[in-house]
């Protein structure tokens, strides 16, 4: 591996990201299975960063879901996306910052459509003028939640409390970094490092002190997609897909998985369990499973912060194995009780990782 | 009817003068880059349907050519339209149109 | 006769021309931008059809370099171009004029970038090489190893990188690689009889008298595999060997394979210099971007301006054989002007 070759491809796809004042657009899935992913982020942001962002009640979902699966017609996405422009133009924002990349992927595919094809602007103007009267600003800037971070990586490094090193051998650990597939494969000029070789999560890992896995399936899709996981039946693709991808990370040894994808975030964490149940069979060390973390939750441990105040109880694979590598100090106790103290659940454990 | 232990058989020939090409026609009309396949087979090696099922969406091209309607149905259903073939196609042929132009034609002359 | 005539370019084309010109008795001067002669023939290991050793042209084209009449100017480079009544006068990098009855434009091509086709991984996995690598890797003599030493057990040669690819912009066939590529898998068999060699290719261009027959002496002599399939993408494994993924396109299935070392058969493009020349002389070029050529059945070295000619490749892919051979008619397409005019 020549990492002269990959700086030369990185230079070839460098995208702008404001700097400041952004507005932020939460995702649908994450709010649900990463909830602490998005508070993090505007935690580091405002607290450790010192930027502005706005965090609008009054944004829905940008339909992508619907939308992929065909029952959300353009039309009718465009509309939506329209409207959330909108709300940003009326908080006085000009900056996106999107968290989820099936809606990076969907902003980026409409703002696109509009250059290209500049009477369904036109169109969606005044349709969205006539439904609710509002008028918007097409956005100045449009980031994904992983472009801002990766932007302030070295701002975060100078804040780091624990690096990504196992501090049982002194060696860097091994960190998967995976994409989600919306994110730059639609339009490579808008994801930091282009979609052979993004630079977008290696390059975090790599300035927090960690070592980049290279494996054969980096590339290979997580296997989500819409019409694979909807029904029930084709889930089979799903999982498919991601053990093709355990199977070619497994003789790297792997520390953990960072994703910047809700789906693949949630599927390369769950698949595991399904795996184990299905075929009792695990991909980590120590017949354990890979930790999967979100960026955030990344960002989040290198900070400092608090593992169950980043949400890694909400994992289907246990984090605890990382945790100690890094010498994050947590309390075992507290991994299942939430904000007031009260016992929340906690995951099934698949036979084989019992 | 006598035994005769042996029967007439019917041609295998692809009879070009009788195949129907209406939906071959409509594509191509609708989607003119799919005249450029060269068979090369980048589709179906990048395919996201066809690693894990029999499904090769190269051979759309010649299943619509050869007016192969029934297989072509059949292939048609397999894909799940994630766009990779279109990606990686050296003649730059819009392969999900294709596949959303296969679908319409289909219905469309069959109830013509 | 006392007309001289200007040839940028000092490769196969450009020397081969002004050797002719000057034999008829014109005065030539050849700019070349590098400090030697002979373009990228220097490179070259042996030339299809025949593997004779690409230095006896070499040979050939540096004595043909010194026909009196001929002068030389390496390391030179044309600043500017203009009109005169009597033909054009040429400004160099170091200041001297040079004025010309015609000129002969001979800048010849580039290898193409392959790590334009990101997926390939040229230029960042260890073991992708391009067949301008093998050629020089095989003309040092070198053992043909891994970059970690390791002698390869087996070798995928791609065909039409760079070539006949919308997606790099390139829609045409580069003519030379599909030779080069079963050449090359010949020499390698060669060296290395127990590595097992494949070449991935969409169509064999094998044509004409002798390409063909270097191909049935691939599978006849060599056992070369060939395997009808375009590569989606290459990736490293752990012990630094090559995934591949094409489709076995005659068996109808995705297929896989690792492989030790990958040769990426590199299409050809129009130089740096030959943009910039045909933009100086304010001659047209065609869609590609190579020098448009009027008709290409009666007029092949002739330009959109009287008095400047095309010769090499230039105008188009070409083999060294055909190379010399488009010199010889650019010659005599230039005296034929100059007699007349």
């Amino acid at each position: 591996m020549k990492a002269e070759g990959k700086r030369n491809i990185w230079r070839e796809y460098q995208k702008e990201i404001a700097c400041d004042h952004f507005y932020y657009q939460r995702s649908c899935i994450r709010q649900n299975f990463f909830p602490a992913s998005e508070k993090t982020f505007l935690k580091i942001l405002r607290d450790e960063l010192g930027k502005d962002i706005y965090d609008d009640p009054l944004h829905t979902t940008c339909t992508g879901i619907g939308y992929h699966t065909d029952v959300v017609p353009f039309d009718t996405i465009q509309a939506v996306v329209a409207r959330h422009f909108a709300l940003m133009t009326e908080a006085g924002y000009k900056n996106m910052a999107i968290s989820c990349v099936t809606s990076f992927g969907i902003y980026s595919e409409i703002t696109e459509t509009w250059k290209e094809f500049p009477e369904e602007l036109e169109k969606v103007r005044k349709s969205l003028k006539k439904a609710i009267g509002k008028e918007f600003e097409v956005p100045a800037n449009i980031a994904h939640a992983s472009d801002i971070i990766y932007k302030f990586k070295g701002e975060i490094a100078e804040k780091q409390q624990f690096e990504l090193i196992n501090k049982q051998t002194g060696k860097p650990l091994k960190i998967v970094e995976h994409i989600g597939c919306h994110y730059s494969k639609m339009f490579p000029s808008k994801g930091v490092g282009g979609a052979e070789f993004p630079h977008v999560l290696s390059g975090m890992i790599e300035e927090w002190g960690g070592e980049v896995v290279d494996y054969p399936e980096r590339r290979h899709c997580c296997g989500f997609g819409f019409r694979q996981y909807m029904v029930q039946s084709n889930r089979g693709y799903s999982l498919s897909n991601s053990k093709k991808k355990f199977e070619s990370m497994e003789p790297y040894m792997p520390d953990a998985i960072v994703a910047n994808c809700p789906g693949c975030n949630m599927f390369l964490d769950k698949w595991q369990y399904t795996l184990a149940e299905m075929q009792g069979k695990t991909y980590g060390q120590n017949g354990k499973g890979i930790p999967v973390l979100t960026y955030e939750e990344l960002a989040g441990l290198v900070l400092g912060y608090n593992p169950w105040d980043l949400g890694l109880q909400m994992h289907q694979i246990d984090c605890e194995p990382l945790l100690d590598k890094m010498k994050v100090p947590y309390n075992p106790e507290d991994k299942y009780l939430g904000a007031n103290k009260k016992y929340i659940g906690r995951p099934e454990v698949a036979a084989c990782l019992a | 009817m006598g035994k005769f232990g042996f029967s007439v058989m019917e041609t295998r020939t692809v009879n070009f003068g009788e195949l129907d090409n209406r939906l071959l026609g409509y594509v191509l009309e609708n989607e003119a880059s799919f005249l450029t396949c060269i068979s090369c087979g980048g589709c179906t090696a990048t395919c996201s349907a066809g690693n894990l099922i029999d499904f090769n969406v190269r051979k759309i091209n010649l299943f619509l050519r050869r007016c192969d309607i029934e297989s072509l149905a059949r292939e048609i259903d397999k894909c799940m339209l994630c766009g990779k073939c279109t990606l990686v196609c050296p003649r730059d042929i819009n392969i999900r149109n294709v596949v959303m132009l296969i679908k319409k034609g289909i219905v469309k002359f069959r109830n013509e | 006769m006392g007309k001289s005539i200007v040839t940028i370019g000092g490769g196969i084309a450009g020397i081969e021309a002004s050797g002719i010109l000057a034999e008829l008795g014109y005065a030539v001067s050849v700019i070349e931008k590098e400090p030697d002669f002979g373009g990228k023939l220097k490179n070259w290991d042996h030339l299809f059809p025949n593997m004779r050793k690409a230095e006896e042209i070499e040979d050939y084209l540096s004595r043909k370099g010194k026909t009196p009449g001929i002068t030389l100017f390496p390391n030179t480079t044309i600043a500017s171009f203009e009109n005169i009544k009597s033909g054009f006068v040429l400004k160099s990098n170091h200041g001297v004029s040079y004025s010309a009855h015609a000129v002969i434009v001979a800048t010849g091509f580039e290898v193409f970038s392959a790590e334009r086709k990101e997926e390939y991984g040229y230029k960042i996995y260890d073991n992708v090489i391009t067949s301008a690598d093998l050629e020089k890797r095989l003309k040092s003599g070198t053992p043909l190893t891994t970059l970690a030493g390791k002698t390869p057990q087996r070798i995928a040669f791609i065909h039409c990188v760079g070539s006949r690819d919308a997606k790099v912009g390139n829609t045409y066939c580069s003519k030379v690689c599909c030779v080069t590529g079963v050449k090359q898998a010949i020499e390698v068999n060669k060296l290395l009889p127990a590595t097992q060699i494949f070449n991935f290719y969409m169509d064999l261009r094998m044509h004409g008298l002798e390409h063909e027959e270097i191909y049935k002496t691939a599978q006849e002599k060599h056992n070369i595999q060939f395997i009808r399939g375009r590569l989606s993408e290459v990736s490293e494994n752990i012990d630094h060997s090559l995934l591949i993924k094409a489709e076995d396109t005659l068996s109808g299935r995705p297929l896989k394979m690792n492989v030790d070392l990958v040769v990426l058969l590199v299409g050809m493009e129009p130089g740096v210099g030959t943009t910039a020349i045909g933009k100086a002389c304010n001659i047209e070029f065609n869609q590609y971007g190579y020098l448009k050529i009027p008709d290409v059945h009666l007029a092949g070295n002739l330009t959109s301006r009287k008095g400047i000619f095309v010769a090499g490749s230039c105008s188009c892919p070409m083999s060294v054989k055909d190379t010399i051979e488009h010199a010889r008619s650019a010659a005599f397409e230039v005296h034929r002007y100059l007699i007349e005019n």
